[in-house]
């Protein structure tokens, strides 16, 4: 107990560390991957080749890979990044792939009526999809977008590997410093994560049944 | 699934400003890559020599990147096979008729569900130990990918028992199977053929995940390149730095993107099977494909 005491402070701040992190890339992928989804839906083959190609290469790699080119390749390029940047970066780029691809299913399952009647009253490309369809399809990929928050919030634990001090790195960092119980610090990464993702995933039932259109 | 259209056939005018827009896009696109190329070339990155590093014998390194790569093969291989086991009988578990058999089963599979792959990994890797039981970085490994897995597999396979038609279970028993038979002869089968594309693709996540060896120091290919760039630095600096990294990424993406290719074959040739036509297109929801832990458990899984 006494061990858990003395690095409560090391546990908040690495908490405070993955909520900040989560956020961020959280923000980050949710921008670029709505982008992408209105580039892979857009009249010009050019976009919808450069997002196809986006998603599948991010979705092929893996997450360690990502960080990895992020951290150790952009220097080569004289963009240094800081460690936490860093993992913001990897993290979000990582997680827009899969965002884009939950857009794009909702995107695809709002009534084609009604894309028809908007084209109809001579709304371009962009009014349509602005005004029109994404309104209507951010509705349904609450649930499917509110998994992939959640499996980004456990997917930060990564950045333990590269330097970021957040929640999962505790771990390994205290078992160096003279071995105390580790149990219950295990128990507090663990409920670490929880505070994150239960309250998330309540919201997430809340949001998913005020917004829900019913057809 | 039919995207709707958004846009109009582009008449003249609309095709003219598309192509405008499509040669400027191409032109920053390029630009982009020119300048990434310049920044390296003027780094010297792009030397051949450099990269031949990644492909002469003398160096050992085409040697140590090919062991790498067989010992994540082993990680991944090992726990696919257990995963699959372990997720099979998982899911008959939790499918049981004893609560208390189901009861610890859904909670074993909520819980794993629920927390960072990273921190399965880290609890066998760096908590056992201080309770004597000591694992090796390939066993840590291993384990955690088994754990987390077998429970994501658990669900697959389960919707796949429960997507097979009533009728089947039932006329089953009214041949007189016993519950064991009616799982193995006749609900399993038809439940695995259905979910092989699925399973496939999780397998795939599972392969991505094994890169998270090099955060607990298992020498597969990121902690090999790494391990190679210390060695090499020690005698020309940061000479083949970018060089080895680059490399070792570029096997796991090919690894990956292959069986993912492999996915997609068995994907069409189910498709095209008679007996599992029937079947919806089972697309893995986006969360698990992320690798790294799950969504949390959705309403009807509770």
């Amino acid at each position: 107990m006494e061990f858990f005491i003395d690095n409560f402070d090391l546990l908040r701040d690495a908490f405070l560390t993955t909520l900040s992190l989560s956020l961020l890339s959280g923000l980050l992928a949710l921008v670029l991957g709505t982008v992408l989804a209105g580039m892979r839906v857009s009249p010009i083959t050019q976009l919808r080749g450069l997002a196809t190609f986006y998603v599948e290469v991010f979705r092929n790699t893996p997450l360690t890979v990502v960080f990895f080119f992020i951290i150790f390749g952009l220097p080569q390029i004289d963009f240094a990044v800081d460690f936490f940047t860093g993992a913001v970066l990897s993290v979000g780029l990582y997680t827009a792939a899969f965002v884009c691809e939950a857009v794009r299913s909702g995107i695809n399952a709002v009534s084609p009526g009604q894309a028809e009647a908007a084209r109809a009253i001579g709304l371009t490309f962009g009014q349509s999809l602005r005004e029109i369809v994404l309104p209507q399809a951010f509705r349904t990929v609450v649930p499917p977008l509110g998994n992939v928050w959640i499996a980004m919030v456990k997917n930060t634990s990564i950045a333990a590997g590269f330097s970021v001090t957040e929640l999962s790195s505790t771990l390994p960092r205290l078992v160096n410093a003279d071995a105390g119980d580790l149990t219950l610090i295990l128990i507090g990464v663990v409920a670490g994560y929880m505070l994150i993702t239960l309250p998330s995933a309540f919201a997430i039932h809340r949001l998913e049944r005020r917004v829900a259109i019913l057809r | 699934m039919s995207t709707p259209v958004l846009f109009d056939v582009p008449g003249p005018q609309a095709r003219a400003r598309q192509r405008i827009g499509a040669v400027i896009g191409s032109v920053v696109i390029l630009a982009l890559v020119a300048f990434v190329l310049y920044r390296l070339a003027r780094n010297g990155q792009l030397e051949g020599q450099r990269w031949a590093v990644l492909f002469d014998p003398n160096t050992g390194v085409p040697q140590a990147l090919g062991k790498a790569l067989l010992r994540t093969l082993q990680v991944a291989a090992v726990g696919m096979v257990l995963a699959t086991l372990l997720g099979l009988l998982l899911a008959v578990g939790r499918l049981s008729d004893h609560r208390w058999v189901r009861l610890p089963v859904s909670t074993f599979i909520e819980f794993f569900r629920a927390i960072p792959l990273l921190v399965v990994i880290f609890t066998l890797y760096f908590v056992l130990p201080s309770f004597g039981i000591e694992l090796s970085a390939f066993a840590a490994l291993t384990g955690g990918l088994v754990l987390y897995n077998s429970a994501v597999l658990a669900e697959i396979f389960r919707a796949g028992i429960l997507s097979v038609d009533r009728g089947q279970r039932e006329a089953a028993f009214g041949l007189g199977m016993r519950k064991s038979q009616v799982m193995t002869l006749v609900l399993l089968p038809q439940a695995v053929r259905r979910m092989l594309p699925v399973l496939i693709a999780q397998l795939v996540v599972l392969l991505k995940d094994s890169s998270l060896g090099f955060i607990i120091g298992y020498f597969e290919l990121l902690r090999q390149a790494r391990s190679l760039v210390e060695f090499f630095s020690l005698e020309y600096g940061n000479t083949y730095t970018f060089q080895l990294y680059v490399g070792a990424a570029l096997l796991y993406i090919i690894v990956n993107v292959l069986l993912s290719q492999l996915a997609k074959y068995v994907e069409r040739r189910t498709r095209t099977n008679k007996k599992a036509a029937a079947t919806p297109v089972a697309e893995l929801p986006a969360d698990v494909q992320m690798g790294g832990g799950g969504g949390v458990a959705s309403r009807e899984t509770i």
